[in-house]
């Protein structure tokens, strides 16, 4: 990749300039961050569901939808969306309850799924004819080439995404936090599970887009697992991975830019080392509280010879 | 329970008539009769797999009656839900839970709205802010102040418990449905626990159905007892009802009930569901 018509010269006002100029760059940006806002809103109620396996797997599932619309040579946009909501549905049938016996069914269900989506996809792939390099943007993350177009629908689905996510919010954290409760309460546990996997195959499909089908966690899950060390208060942590999130994209991009290796090592990069100082450093307060609390802290639990 | 009108529902919190609840096909338990006054501390009581959390879910109007009539607080079971509030039976919240017990209890509260809180509204809606003392409030009353803000997953179970009852009240319920809140908690929590759930029925008037294994941190609180078997159920003082003879009865085999020496009711040869493991319940000698 030599778009980098200049290379790096250490100014940062200049290098700034530089990639602006170039109208690419500039779309890249505006989806980069469509996609930051949407990945990190979506991603936060999936980790909190721990749904990330699921999440994956959508994602997956996009690279054999893109894969196929390009053989077709239909619009790749169309493709990554169409597989990862009919995925969605897919997992949303298998039933779910709150036993945990269903969990380990659903995994199953979406390894499968998640093992043929692969398989299709190198499929298509070779069916297309091997163009090699997309094979990798597919894969890897690519941010060449997006169009004022798909810009366009990158912001239309968002913005929709997060519309009905605003509306669901408080009660998808409700069944998510405690479904018995919320179901006792009306609210529709079931429903809400099944519309947020479709919300969730579109921001892995939006995501796929940016940072490759395979590397999608390093926007959907690492920032919201690194905000949710931070803080458990939930508006504050929801914010925290938002700004991560775009924090991630900007950077990633920016740093792409004057490299050749694939923008989806930058994101994954830079979402794992948020990662793990927000862990660090909650490890190391604990440590800390607990030094000043006196000595470690007491067993909850009291144990009583039988009676 | 004291008798009343056999044909009047005033003054009577739950009223259970010959009712009867088949699941996939099965026969859970018919011929059910129960009379809750209002203000009472009632508890279910009975081996495992008998329906103790089905006859929980008919009154809170999860699942329908095949037969018979059900009314809660004068309405049929489900029309009564805000006056109702729910403590399912669970495990504990994963420790990995990065959500405050604070939050757990304010969803009591408005977790089924739909749409966003507008942040900081509490400074312009007064109906926000007398929410929001609520939530304090609750969480005072159940004592749960010093561990509230911290993430839920990290607190003991009995403080679980604690902060899980503070979300059940959080909207002044009328009824206070409650599903085996002592399983999993150690002797010292069961005590406190119990304590507390008496003291929120006396103090405020709420009606309480509690779901227990073992009556004996509960039975020096309790107004009556439903003890459930296959099929059935009898109601009751519990003097009356936890006796050899009205247990040999309801479950058609001798049933001897002792009384330790410090008070503590022992129940032997209850029949058990088999693939439970025994000494959980109550009962079993020790």
């Amino acid at each position: 990749m030599t778009m980098a018509t200049d290379g790096f010269v250490w100014n940062l006002g200049d290098d700034v300039h530089q990639m602006f100029s170039l109208h690419f760059m500039v779309n890249a940006f505006r989806a980069g961050s469509i996609v930051a806002v949407l990945a990190g809103a979506v991603g936060w109620f999936m980790v909190l569901r721990r749904q990330s396996f699921a999440g994956h797997t959508l994602a997956v599932v996009s690279f054999p939808g893109a894969a196929a619309a390009i053989w077709l040579g239909v619009s790749a946009t169309a493709g990554y969306f169409g597989a990862s909501i009919v995925a969605a549905l897919v997992i949303a049938m298998v039933p779910r309850s709150s036993s945990g016996r269903a969990h380990s069914q659903e995994s199953a269900v979406i390894g499968t799924v998640q093992a043929f989506a692969l398989a299709c996809g190198a499929l298509f792939v070779s069916l297309y004819g091997g163009f090699l390099y997309s094979l990798t943007g597919l894969l890897f993350g690519t941010f060449l080439g997006i169009s004022n177009g798909q810009v366009l629908t990158l912001g239309l689905v968002a913005v929709g995404v997060l519309a009905v996510l605003g509306v669901l919010a408080r009660p998808l954290f409700f069944a998510t936090v405690d479904a018995d409760v919320a179901a006792a309460r009306r609210v529709p546990v079931r429903a809400l599970s099944v519309i947020f996997l479709i919300l969730l195959g579109c921001a892995a499909a939006e995501v796929s887009q940016i940072t490759g089908a395979l590397l999608v966690f390093s926007l959907l899950v690492m920032p919201a697992a690194a905000a949710q060390q931070i803080t458990a208060r939930p508006a504050m942590s929801l914010i925290i991975t938002v700004i991560l999130a775009l924090v991630i994209t900007w950077l990633s991009l920016g740093v792409a830019y004057f490299s050749v290796y694939p923008v989806g090592f930058y994101v994954s990069t830079f979402g794992f080392a948020m990662y793990v100082v927000a862990a660090t450093g909650r490890l190391a307060v604990n440590r800390f509280h607990a030094r000043l609390s006196g000595d470690a802290p007491l067993p909850h639990h009291v144990t009583v010879s039988a009676r | 329970m004291p008798e009343t009108d056999p044909n009047s529902d005033v003054g009577l919190a739950v009223r259970f008539d010959e009712a009867a609840v088949r699941l996939g096909g099965r026969t859970i338990w018919s011929g059910v009769n129960l009379k809750v006054d209002h203000g009472q501390f009632v508890a279910v009581l009975g081996p495992n797999g008998v329906g103790k959390s089905t006859l929980i879910k008919v009154v809170l109007g999860i699942l329908p009656v095949a037969k018979g009539r059900v009314v809660v607080l004068g309405r049929p079971p489900g029309d009564a839900g805000r006056d109702i509030g729910y403590l399912p039976q669970r495990r504990n919240f994963d420790p990995s839970m990065r959500v405050r017990g604070i939050d757990v209890v304010r969803l009591g509260s408005d977790g089924d709205r739909w749409g966003l809180p507008i942040p900081g509204g509490s400074s312009f809606f007064a109906s926000r802010r007398v929410q929001r003392q609520r939530v304090d409030e609750v969480i005072d009353l159940v004592g749960a102040g010093s561990f509230a803000h911290r993430p839920i997953g990290e607190v003991s179970g009995g403080e679980q418990q604690r902060l899980l009852i503070a979300q059940a009240l959080v909207r002044h319920p009328r009824l206070l449905l409650l599903d085996e809140p002592l399983d999993s908690l150690d002797l010292p929590n069961q005590a406190s626990v119990a304590g507390l759930i008496s003291e929120i029925s006396k103090e405020h008037g709420i009606t309480v159905l509690i779901v227990a294994h073992d009556v004996n941190p509960i039975v020096s609180y309790l107004d009556g007892v439903v003890y459930m078997a296959q099929g059935g159920a009898v109601s009751g003082l519990p003097d009356q009802v936890i006796t050899s003879e009205t247990l040999s009865e309801l479950y058609a085999t001798p049933i001897e009930v002792l009384r330790t020496s410090d008070g503590r009711l022992v129940v032997v040869g209850q029949p058990e569901a088999p693939s439970h493991h025994v000494d959980r319940h109550t009962g079993h000698p020790h």
